[in-house]
This record gives C-alpha cells, structure tokens and sequence, in this order.
C-alpha cells in the first residue's frame, strides 16, 4: 500500500461506506447515519498511535497532516525506522478528529520535531511489546533478539524467529506509552536521513489523489456563499425573483450569512450571481497609502523581551549612530486551490471533509456554532492545496456546515477566487523600528527595535470557540478577542550584542482580519534586521559577511552564515553602493531564536530604468539538526525561497475604504517561471545528535533581507517598504 | 443531451452548453483531477488536452470542447502506467502540495508532444501562465527538461492517439 491516499485506502481509513460509481475518480460517501459520540484517542495508549493487522501491515494514525510538506513521509520514515518494519508497508491515517490523537494543529515547523517524536516514542514502545511477545514465544532474553523488517529472530540462529503479525496481528498493544522506551541510536538509522519519493506523489502525479475539493457525498447540494460587499455589511434585503430561472436553486440565510445550493454546481454559481443583495456598507478601512501610520495609532499593549544594559547610552555615546524604518504590507497565503469543504450536519451529528490545519479545533469550533455536543461531529481532514498557515480552509468548514444544517441535505461549498483572495485571513502588515550604534572598530555597542504588529493568530478552536469562523460572524457571532500572537518572532536577533532593547506594541485590533502565514512575523523583523545588519555594515565600512560572523558566538550559526558565503564564492568587500546592474546581499536567522540556522547569499539583476528586480541565484546553508529526508527538506527551502521572493517583490494585499480590491491573480499576483532564479544551490549541514528542528518556515525568514541587501549592492538604493521596487 | 469523447470514450451529458467544461469532467465523469483553482482562466490548474492542445477548462464552455477529442490527466497514464511527463515529475519529485501540477503536466505534454528539445526558455514561458504557491518551479522545469528527454528516447510524447 504505497500509495498514500488511494481512493480505497482513503475509504477503509476513513471508515465509511463507499458507494459504487464506476465512473467516478472522486469519493462518494453515503450520507452518515448518525454517528455515535467519540472520543478522540488517548495520546498515552501504544493502540491510539499504531496497529499491526493480521497480515503484518501497520497502520499510523497521526494527528498530525500532510499540507504537502512531505511530512507524511519523513513521519513514515520515523516510525519505520524505529518500529522495524518495511517503509512500504505502512499505511497512514491522519487528522481524523475520531481517530488520530489530539497531537495540536500542524502548524509553526513543528510536526517533524514534536510530532516525529511523540511517535518516534509511540513506536519505540510497540517495539519493545513486540519483544517481549518475542522472547516469551522464542524462549530467548529479549538482549539476544535482533529485529529485521518486522521479523524477531534469536541472534546467530537460522530457524527460531516470529514475526509481528504472529506476535501481535490484529490484536491491540493495550500498553502505556512510557516515554521511556529505548529509542535507536542515530549511527544506527537506516530509514531516516535517505531521501524516500515521497508516498503520495504517484497519485498526485496521475489525477488520483483525493483532495477536499473532490470528496462527493450522496444527495449532496453545491453551495456559494454570497459575500458582504464589504467587510462588516449588514444585509438589508435579498431578492431571489432571477433564482426561478436557475435550476433547483435556492437561498440559505441566517443573520448576515447569505448562501445558495443547487444540485449542480455550475447551477449554484449562477444563482449566486442572480440573487440581488443589498448590503448597508461601511467604510471601515484606512487609507492604504498611509496605512503604517495607522497601524502605529492603534492601542497596543507593549511588550519588552530583551531589555540588557542601558541602550539609550550605549548608542548615545557610539561613535557612529544608525536608524531605520520598514514596512511589510499585508499579504496573502494566496493557496492555489481556493478553499473547499463538505458537510454533512444533521440534527444530533455532524461529519465535516475539511483541509483544516486543526481537525480536533475545527471539531469544537464547529460544535459550539452547530449546537451539537463536540463528540458528536467528526471533522475528517482531507488534504486541500498547499495553505502555508491559516487560509479559508477552517472558514469554508463552517459555510458548508452552517449551509448543511439549513439545507437539510449534505453540502458542498466551492469558495471562488474572489472570496479566497478577498476573505482569507491575511498575512500581517508591520512596521518595525531599529537603531544602533557603532564603536570605533564598528562593532555593535547597543540596539533598539521596535514593532507593531497586529495578531497573528486568529485561528477557530480553544477559547475562541466559533467566533473566529467567518460564517459565525455573519450569523451574529462577535470576533473573539484574542492577545496578539506572534508578532514578536525573530524581533530579537541572534547577534551577540552589549545592549539590546525589543519591544512589540501587540496592536489590539487590525484593519483587516489577520492570521497566521508562513512564519508569522519571523519574515518581517528578519528582513528589518537583516537589512538593518547590512546597512550598519555599509556604515561601518565592512564587508556583510564579515561584520555577521564578528557578532555571532554559536557555532552552529558561524557553520550556516560560512557555508553559504563558500557556496556563493563570496568574495569580501564593502557593498558597492555604487550604479551597477548586478549585486549581492547576505542573510542569515537562526528561526525563533532557537530553531533551524539558515543563511543566504543572493544575486540579482537590477534594471534602473525599468524599475526592474530579478533574483538570478541564492545559495542557502540550512542546519535543521538531525535530517530525516533531505530531499523532502531541499524541496521546502526551494519553496520557501521562491516564495519569499514573490513576497518581497511583488506582494501587496490592496484594499479601498471598504474592502479588499484584490481579488484575482491579476490584482494579486505571484512569482512566475520567467521571474525564477536561474539556480537553488543548498548545502545541508547535517546533525544527527542534534534533535530535528523544523524546516517548513524558516528559510522564508533571511530572503527578504538578502534581496534588499542586494538591491543596495548593485544600486545603492536602500529600500526598507516590502514589495521592495525601485 | 451533449456528446463528448473523454479519454477515448464517449458520454452523454445533461448540461446547458454554456457550462464549463471542467464541472462536467470532476461532476459528471468523476474526473477530479483537473483541478479549480479560479474559474478565470488566469492559473491553470484546470487544464486539460482538447486535440492535443492545453486549454483551460474552466473557462472552456462544454459544448465548444465536444467539438474534440478531450485528454484529462488521468487519461495520460496511471500510477503502475505513468505517461513518460508524469514519470520525469515523479522521477524528480517536482510537487509539494501538487494541486497546481494537473495544470503543470498538461501544459508539459503538450508541449513535449510538438517540441521534443524544448529550451529552458521555451519551458518557462509555456508555464508562466500556470501558478504555483508552493514556489516547486526549479523543480517542474527540471522535469519538464527529463520529460522531454523521456518522450524522445521512447519516441512518445502525444497523448491524444
């Protein structure tokens, strides 16, 4: 069973009835009968993390999912390493609010650090079960067995040895997880740290995956939602009179919430475009021109975390004192495949098919807004297009929920463009402050950053409950209030300096709905202090590389910035400043101040006239400690770099006072093939006693800064407003 | 009733001739793996062969599209029988989320199947009408490059025989 997610390997896990189509490549479920209340498995039983079938294949269950990281595969790597059983014959269930435990949403590069150790243990623990089975049944002390691809034999013997499915086959563990299992070695690994095809990709590659947007339910109505006309419009009235022309059409309203089915989704778009809305609209949105300025307006609680010997002084009396400002607009997570869900909600239950990050949140989020007991609905991920943090998916969740309940019948929700790039939470526009002296030998003497940051999590779930689901609100939920999240990643760098000051203004609401995108705000204050490090180096009269490794202490992070300079063949010297055509920048960040270590060297080609970027070549050193896949992990720093490129060249959310203006991919566009750079070279500093860190986020964190840096190298213009133009 | 030939078989569809091609294949025929990603024509996830040639279905009415012969993505092979594109994209591992790459093999077997030495420019600009968030382009050209060099060793590349 290699293939991840075949149709009837995503039916058997899943648990539900299928129902013949012979036709059909998509999934047909029958509509659930009301399902019986459950509760989610306990993360401390061996049985709620793995199963050993009858014929020896084993079956995962993580609450962790696949957002198209390759996590599916590195976590199979983990549990085929450590239990002893062919990579191939694993299967994978994941993000199933019934079935997987509770392991947190998939978010923030945490998967393969806390969720491949929770199930590096999970499977550690099976193990040694398995040789205790082992030595009773072969008569032997469990030191003198050796394990092979799921078979137990006694050391030196030909003929005594059982294998998993006769030791334990079909049957459960019924063991705790100690958290004390003897773990293997890393000289030991054999699975982890080979770059595995990653399982799924044959069905992706052939139209067989099964996403969100292809589960089909019998009986099931495509629904549209109609959106306000800006954000917070009350609805004053519909008039559905152009609906009788449309077949089977029908309105669904509830409060503000104002939605269509139809049996044929092509017949739903229609009808969405037939009925005539009117909207009380409000201008609740600044002027973009001078929306930094409003962002610094907005109350904040401030919060200072590094706060070391007197900064004021310690730049007073610098030799040379150096300040700056920079922008970062709003932007978008900008998936591919606008957000999609299928609900099933009847009036005890709920089965919900959602691309959610949180499956288990998304569940209590849902059953507050439904009225149902949380046990009572299931939410089944499925996997959606790539989302890099909080898109639409949770919010599509909840219309084609609240659609259902009001439909009586299944429903499928499709959002459009229009309502993916106009309603999906936004990436978080900052502005981050920065000044710094210089001693006579131009090291740093003292630093003092600040940055206002709105939220940057306002995911459904946990105290929020529902109110942070767009359908909620529109059905009269209020916003719930949450503290500002996130804004303050990677505002402290990782320079080792005298004096240090940084202080958030944790902003207490957002002119537009913000959430967490790839990073939080780590992409944001890294391209200031990066940039920030660059033109302290200009002013100090040193080369970029250089004036780094004079203020960096931990070895690891001298390893990453050294090894990229040598991959770029970085040559010393001051940036140039000077009218040129071509430059280089340099970047590095040590992700979270505790994370991944990654440094960037970038050229590109500058066109004056033409007020023309193009990044031709990055090099990136990347140390992640212990790598599991490094062909999965060269495949998310390429991601990334070519993603906070698009981000920091051509990005900006639009808006007007009443709304968000860009609402296709003309208005918001991304990097294209004739944008790319001509070269990705990464060099993957490996630690195998290192435990793995993430690797999903990180390298989108010194792009941004490397690419101002070059700018300033090949023009001596200083551009500090993300998307940089000249 | 509209008669149309999907992957060398005919069917009979009860849509209004306006309705775009693509809901027909994923809601009639079950064919999800074109792909919506805007409904504008501006993305390419949808596209699918009609004669040979890379259209955009969602932007592609029904009725026009009958006219040809239509190849979707899992009329060009099978994950035991991949078409030589799909191989090289697999060989290469050139996906991450991989909703954009119905568009991006599409788009690569025509291509491969009229220009077996495409350049890495003539590469690039077929594709720079068809997006990809997850930033898997060095990749896709990279295949798009090992895809060729497959059609031509195997003398394949047309899907639509």
């Amino acid at each position: 069973m290699t293939s991840d997610l075949s149709r009837r390997e995503f039916v058997e896990k899943s648990g539900l009835l299928v129902i013949g189509f012979a036709m059909s490549r998509s999934l047909r479920f029958a509509p659930g009968e009301a399902k019986s209340a459950v509760l989610p498995p306990a993360a401390n039983q061996v049985d709620s993390w793995l199963t050993v079938a009858a014929d020896g294949s084993v079956t995962v269950f993580s609450g962790k999912v696949e957002l198209g990281t390759g996590v599916s595969t590195a976590l199979r790597q983990i549990v085929a390493e450590e239990l002893d059983v062919p990579f191939e014959r694993i299967a994978w269930v994941q993000g199933d609010s019934d079935r997987t435990v509770d392991q947190g949403s998939t978010v923030g590069s945490q998967t393969v650090k806390r969720g491949g150790a929770q199930l590096r243990q999970a499977a550690a623990e099976a193990r040694a079960a398995l040789l205790e089975l082992a030595s009773a049944k072969l008569g032997a002390p469990v030191d003198n067995l050796v394990v092979a691809n799921a078979v137990v034999s006694v050391r030196g013997t030909n003929d005594r040895h059982v294998t998993y499915a006769e030791l334990i086959g079909g049957k459960r563990f019924e063991r705790t997880v100690s958290g004390k299992a003897k773990v293997k070695a890393p000289s030991e690994y054999k699975v982890v740290g080979k770059p595995m095809p990653r399982v799924e990709l044959p069905a992706k590659m052939t139209g067989r995956h099964v996403y969100v947007h292809d589960v089909r339910v019998d009986g099931m109505l495509h629904g549209r939602v109609i959106r306000p006309a800006s954000i917070g419009a009350k609805l004053l009235s519909v008039d559905d009179s152009a609906l009788r022309g449309v077949r089977g059409a029908r309105v669904l309203r509830k409060a503000d919430f104002l939605g269509v089915v139809a049996e044929r989704e092509e017949d739903a778009i229609k009808a969405a475009k037939a009925v005539k809305a009117t909207w009380s609209e409000s201008q609740t949105l600044p002027d973009q021109q001078t929306l930094h300025d409003t962002l610094m307006r907005i109350p904040a609680t401030d919060r200072v975390s590094t706060d070391s010997g007197d900064v004021p002084a310690s730049i007073s009396r610098a030799a040379k004192k150096v300040s700056a400002r920079y922008r970062w607009p709003f932007q978008m997570h900008a998936s591919i495949g606008a957000s999609c869900a299928v609900a099933d909600v009847k009036r005890d239950s709920a089965t919900i098919w959602s691309s959610t990050q949180g499956a288990h949140a998304l569940k209590g989020a849902l059953a507050s807004f439904l009225g149902l007991a949380p046990e009572s609905v299931h939410v089944v991920w499925t996997e959606g297009s790539g989302c890099y943090g909080h898109n639409g998916s949770d919010d599509a969740a909840a219309d084609a929920a609240l659609m259902s309940q009001l439909a009586g019948t299944p429903v499928r929700v499709q959002w459009s463009r229009a309502d993916e790039h106009g309603w999906e939470p936004k990436g978080v526009a900052m502005v981050m402050d920065v000044s710094a002296g210089l001693d006579e030998s131009g090291k740093i003497t003292g630093w003092d950053y600040a940055v206002w940051t709105p939220t940057h999590s306002s995911r459904p779930g946990g105290g929020a409950g529902s109110a942070n689901l767009l359908a909620a609100q529109l059905a009269g939920a209020v916003p719930a209030s949450r503290p500002s999240l996130g804004g303050d990643r990677n505002s402290r760098h990782t320079y080792a300096i005298p004096s240090t000051r940084v202080v958030a203004h944790l902003l207490e609401s957002a002119p537009v709905r913000t959430s967490s995108f790839r990073g939080l705000g780590s992409p944001q204050n890294s391209f200031a202090n990066e940039s920030f490090m660059d033109e302290l180096a200009v002013a100090a009269n040193v080369d970029p590389v250089e004036f780094r490794l004079r203020h960096l202490t931990d070895p690891r992070a001298i390893a990453v910035v050294r090894a990229a300079a040598k991959l770029a063949n970085w040559q010393p010297r001051v940036s140039h400043a000077t009218s040129s055509t071509k430059g280089r920048g340099f970047g590095f960040v040590q992700y979270e101040g505790t994370e991944a270590y990654v440094a960037a060297a970038v050229d590109v080609d500058v066109d004056e006239s033409a007020h023309s970027v193009r990044v031709t070549r990055v090099c990136v050193a990347h140390d992640c400690g212990l790598i599991v896949n490094p062909n999965g992990l060269k495949n998310q720093i390429e991601g990334n770099v070519i993603q906070a490129i698009s981000r920091t060249l051509k990005e900006q959310v639009s808006f007007d006072h009443a709304r968000v203006t860009s609402l296709d991919w003309r208005a918001y566009d991304i990097l294209r093939f004739n944008e790319i750079p001509e070269s990705i070279e990464i060099e993957l500093i490996d630690h195998p006693e290192a435990p793995s860190v993430g690797a999903g986020e990180a390298t989108s964190s010194p792009i941004p800064g490397a690419i101002a840096n070059a700018i300033f190298d090949a023009t001596g213009k200083r551009l500090r407003d993300v998307p940089l133009r000249l | 009733m509209i008669k149309l030939v999907v992957n060398g078989t005919p069917h009979e569809i009860g849509a209004a001739p306006d309705t775009p091609l693509l809901y027909v294949l994923r809601n009639d025929l079950g064919l999800t793996g074109p792909k919506f990603g805007c409904g504008l024509g501006q993305c390419g996830a949808c596209m699918v062969h009609v004669d040979g040639v890379a259209v955009r279905s969602c932007t592609t009415p029904v009725s026009s599209a009958a006219r040809g012969a239509i190849t979707t993505i899992e009329g060009l092979g099978t994950p035991d029988k991949p078409h030589p594109v799909q191989q090289a994209f697999i060989e290469e591992q050139a996906a991450q989320c991989a909703y954009c790459i119905n568009g991006m093999i599409m788009a690569t077997a025509a291509l491969v199947a009229r220009n077996k030495q495409p350049t890495r420019e003539q590469i690039r600009s077929t594709l720079n009408a068809n997006l990809c968030r997850c930033g898997t382009h060095m990749r896709i050209v990279r295949a798009v490059e090992k895809a060729a060099a497959l059609s031509l060793a195997q003398g394949s590349g047309g899907d639509d025989d």
